[in-house]
């Protein structure tokens, strides 16, 4: 009996020998006397963090903001967008754009990746051949489509000779669109836009996977150190072309999914700003932060929806869809329920977009009496008597904040117009199936603008069958406000033309707008030019550290 | 005991084969998909992705797909983290749940037995009445209220310990302890109520009468018999703790195993779904094996010869 109790004892003492290795320790120290005993004089370290380990740092395979928020740093389009919102020529040093605005030459600037070869031109047309090739299934490959012969292209049915992408040389690039676009510049700093070296991609299929020798990268960040699921750190990339504008010498992003976790580290010193891309501000601690004048605020070119299946139901009456869209007390609802600076939403627009500012006013958002008359004619056309013979269901896919909105709105749907709703939940994936395959009636959507244009918003409902749309609905003037618009030289008319269509979009109410969001942050007082754009994004290259 | 052994090595390649099977169906079943995404792909993309996944096969044809890759311990890529092994992500993240996992289970069954053999010793007396209300506040606070009061008093509010991360023993403190509480609360009870009914046995009055200390009959008679339901208990405790909490490790930031298997599911990811439910199956009745096995050692009644009577 004792040699069998020894033998536990020997059992437990493996486990200890085994426990004492796998704390990853060792690797951190090593890490920790290598930027401390660094002689650099001026150490600007950054501390961040993000809510998951990005899906994907390949800038042609990535399509959600946690992966842009490192590929943004590392890589560096043809222009960037710098925080206050203005385009800069970034790896092109000159762009030329023709008179009918169809043809953008850009001419590159002498710049390196981090192995040492020259960027060129042909880096940025493989990039693009790359992601737009279907057998590569680049699930955001859409957003190369101003390019010419791109969506056919893509959609398999074009030739990859007759992409608009042209290398005139090494440092040339020339690109034909399809119509004229005036927010391209912008696209060519999105990360889908963003150059590959030929020969890394080439000779590894995974180079992405990994920091390190293949992962070669041109922007003004190098990713030192990937720790899967742990943190990633960012150092100067010494053999950037503008390296003397880049202050920070070491960012250190941290992987924390627990937003509260995130704030305890922030109110502990350990974080040094806390806002999206990069980790959130939690709901609890909004006020908190309010209170200590602390909080800070961003327009945001977003809009939080409630979409409305026109097909079937109660809501295919348009009036019903007006009546349940004005019933909505929107600032009570941003007040009570968010917490934070968003914007009541009276169109689909963001007044964050440029030439909308003035056009958040296309239907009364909390006007009971109004939607009251809206919904009594809408009854009278579904012949029903009373407006509690209405069921109508709100689906939304599971999350807290959604479910504090959808419970908001039904109260006040119940209170103004007597209508009784139910709220039904799914997880996301499914979420999203049910909704484009219209199974819903009221479902909650947001949309983040992928560049600083209304089109962003409003081509989603060109047509019943554009996968964004997931309304049903289609109209033809406005499908041909929008084709004008694409076709249209003149900023002035174009402007006009997309105004028009949101116009009809409010006045059909396919969809109902919510609030426009806004970006709440906190950061250090030393952390300096840190603020996010209207997209969301922040460049890391112009923050600096004055302690 | 080899023939024994053998037997169950069989039994467990049949219950590998029935999990993956479920679990294959199951996913098959589950509405939504791994590629739905805010923002519509085109269908021709759509079925670009599904190729590249095999998912475009009959449902016959993946299957056989996936007990083959299973058979191999080779799962495939992730189909959410892209250019990423399922075994990779499994091997980066095994060791650190497996770590805290052994810490969370040394502080489980140390502090555990203590607390059971306290209690009962003291049966009725003050320490039983603390012990016993210890161990019930440790099964009843949910460990995520527990981890989150730790982490704002310890870490913030204090300052004795790192808020979150994974960089060294002292970062494991925290977790191992929220982890921990709820089995050594179970464990304390279990260990306590054995006890009681070993106290009353004849060997042990024996021992006592001889006039052996108190202390000294538990270690050397009480204490060796009243571990056997501990020791069940610990084969499914074992396989529970080492692949992680969901939980836990969200709230401490741990790039542990755990979360894999709340998010591979939320997320569709179903290389990733059937890599974790299979090293999950494998490490549950290897160690269910294990415990059987010690079993035999302590507790000579057991013998293992494999259902002959």
């Amino acid at each position: 009996m004792k040699k069998k109790f020894s033998l536990l004892v020997l059992l437990a003492s493996l486990m200890l020998v085994l426990a004492a290795c796998g704390f990853g320790g060792s690797d951190d120290k090593s890490d920790g006397d290598k930027s401390s005993g660094g002689d650099n004089s001026a150490d600007k370290t950054l501390n961040l963090s993000i809510a998951t380990e990005p899906p994907s740092l390949n800038p042609q395979k990535a399509t959600d903001s946690t992966s842009g928020s490192i590929i943004r740093n590392t890589f560096e389009g043809l222009t960037r967008v710098d925080n206050k919102g203005e385009i800069q020529n970034a790896a092109a040093e000159e762009v030329k754009v023709s008179d009918d605005k169809l043809t953008y030459t850009f001419k590159l600037r002498d710049a390196k990746w981090t192995n040492g070869d020259p960027v060129v031109a042909g880096d940025f047309a493989y990039a693009w051949k790359w992601a737009l090739d279907p057998k590569n299934a680049s699930e955001y490959a859409s957003i190369l489509y101003p390019i010419k012969g791109a969506q056919v292209y893509n959609e398999g049915k074009g030739k990859v000779e007759d992409l608009g992408i042209k290398v005139v040389d090494d440092k040339t690039l020339e690109v034909t669109l399809e119509n004229p676009t005036p927010y391209f510049l912008e696209l060519t700093a999105f990360y889908t836009y963003m150059p590959v070296n030929e020969k890394v991609v080439k000779d590894n299929k995974n180079w992405f996977s990994e920091a390190g020798d293949k992962y070669v990268t041109n922007g003004p960040f190098t990713l030192d150190e990937w720790k899967h699921n742990d943190s990633i750190t960012l150092k100067k990339n010494e053999d950037y072309w503008d390296k003397d504008n880049v202050a920070l010498s070491t960012v250190n992003v941290k992987m924390i999914e627990s937003s509260a976790t995130a704030n305890r580290e922030f109110d502990s010193g350990n974080l040094d700003y806390l806002g999206s891309p990069y980790n959130v501000i939690s709901l609890d601690k909004m006020n908190t932060y309010k209170d200590q004048g602390v909080l800070k605020s961003q327009p945001y070119a977003a809009v939080y929806e409630y979409k409305l299946n026109t097909t079937e139901g109660p809501t295919k009456n348009v009036n019903i869809r007006k009546a349940l869209a004005m019933s909505i007390d929107r600032e009570a609802l941003i007040k009570n329920v968010l917490k934070g600076s968003q914007t009541p939403a009276m169109a689909d627009v963001p007044v964050a977009i440029a030439g909308f500012e003035n056009d958040n006013n296309l239907f009364e958002g909390n006007n009971t009496a109004e939607a009251k008359k809206y919904l009594e004619k809408g009854l009278k056309e579904l012949g029903l008597k009373d407006a509690s013979e209405l069921k109508i269901a709100i689906s939304i896919n599971t999350d807290e904040g959604h479910a504090s909105i959808a419970q908001f709105i039904q109260e006040g749907w119940k209170k103004n117009l007597r209508i009784e709703t139910t709220i039904d939940n799914a997880e996301w994936q499914v979420y999203l199936d049910k909704v484009s395959a219209l199974d819903y009636q009221v479902g909650r959507m947001g949309w983040i603008a992928d560049y600083n244009d209304a089109y962003s918003f409003l081509e989603r409902y060109d047509t019943a069958k554009n996968g964004n749309n997931d309304t049903g609905w289609e109209n033809k003037e406005y499908k041909d406000l929008m084709t004008k618009a694409v076709k249209e030289t003149d900023e002035e008319k174009r402007m006009e033309y997309l105004k028009d269509g949101q116009k009809i979009l409010m006045d059909e109410m396919p969809v109902i707008p919510i609030y426009f969001y806004s970006n709440e942050y906190v950061a250090k007082d030393y952390v300096k030019n840190m603020a996010p754009d209207k997209l969301g994004n922040i460049s890391l290259k112009e923050v600096d550290i004055e302690k | 005991m080899i023939k024994f052994i053998l037997k169950r090595l069989m039994y467990i390649v049949a219950a590998l084969f029935v999990i993956v099977t479920l679990t294959f169906f199951l996913m098959r079943i589950a509405p939504g998909s791994p590629f739905a995404s805010e923002k519509s792909l085109p269908p021709e993309i759509e079925a670009a992705l599904q190729e590249e996944y095999g998912l475009d096969n009959p449902w016959y044809i993946q299957y056989k797909d996936y007990l083959v890759s299973t058979a191999q311990f080779d799962f495939g890529e992730s189909m959410k983290y892209k250019g990423r092994s399922t075994n990779d992500m499994i091997a980066e993240s095994f060791p650190i749940s497996l770590t805290l996992g052994i810490e969370a289970m040394i502080l489980a069954v140390g502090l555990g037995v203590l607390v059971g053999v306290v209690t009962a010793l003291y049966h009725n007396k003050f320490p039983d009445y603390l012990g016993t209300t210890i161990a019930v506040l440790g099964i009843s606070v949910p460990s995520f209220i527990l981890a989150g009061l730790l982490q704002y008093f310890v870490g913030l509010k204090w300052q004795l310990l790192p808020i979150s991360g994974w960089n060294g023993f002292i970062y494991s403190i925290m977790p191992a302890f929220a982890i921990a509480v709820t089995h050594m609360g179970f464990i304390a009870k279990l260990v306590r109520s054995s006890m009681l009914e070993q106290n009353s046995s004849e060997y042990v009055k024996m021992a006592r009468a001889k006039g052996l200390g108190k202390w000294t009959t538990v270690f050397k008679h009480t204490l060796r018999n009243a571990l056997l339901p501990v020791v069940t208990y610990l084969g499914p405790l074992f396989a529970g703790v080492i692949t992680g909490s969901f939980i836990v490790e969200q709230i401490f930031a741990i790039p542990g195993l755990g979360k894999y298997f709340v998010t591979s599911i939320t997320n569709r990811d179903y290389t990733v779904i059937m890599g974790t439910t299979v090293f999950y199956s494998i490490i549950l009745l290897f160690a269910v094996l294990i415990v059987d096995i010690i079993y035999g050692f302590i507790d000579p009644r057991i013998n293992l010869k494999g259902g002959k009577k």
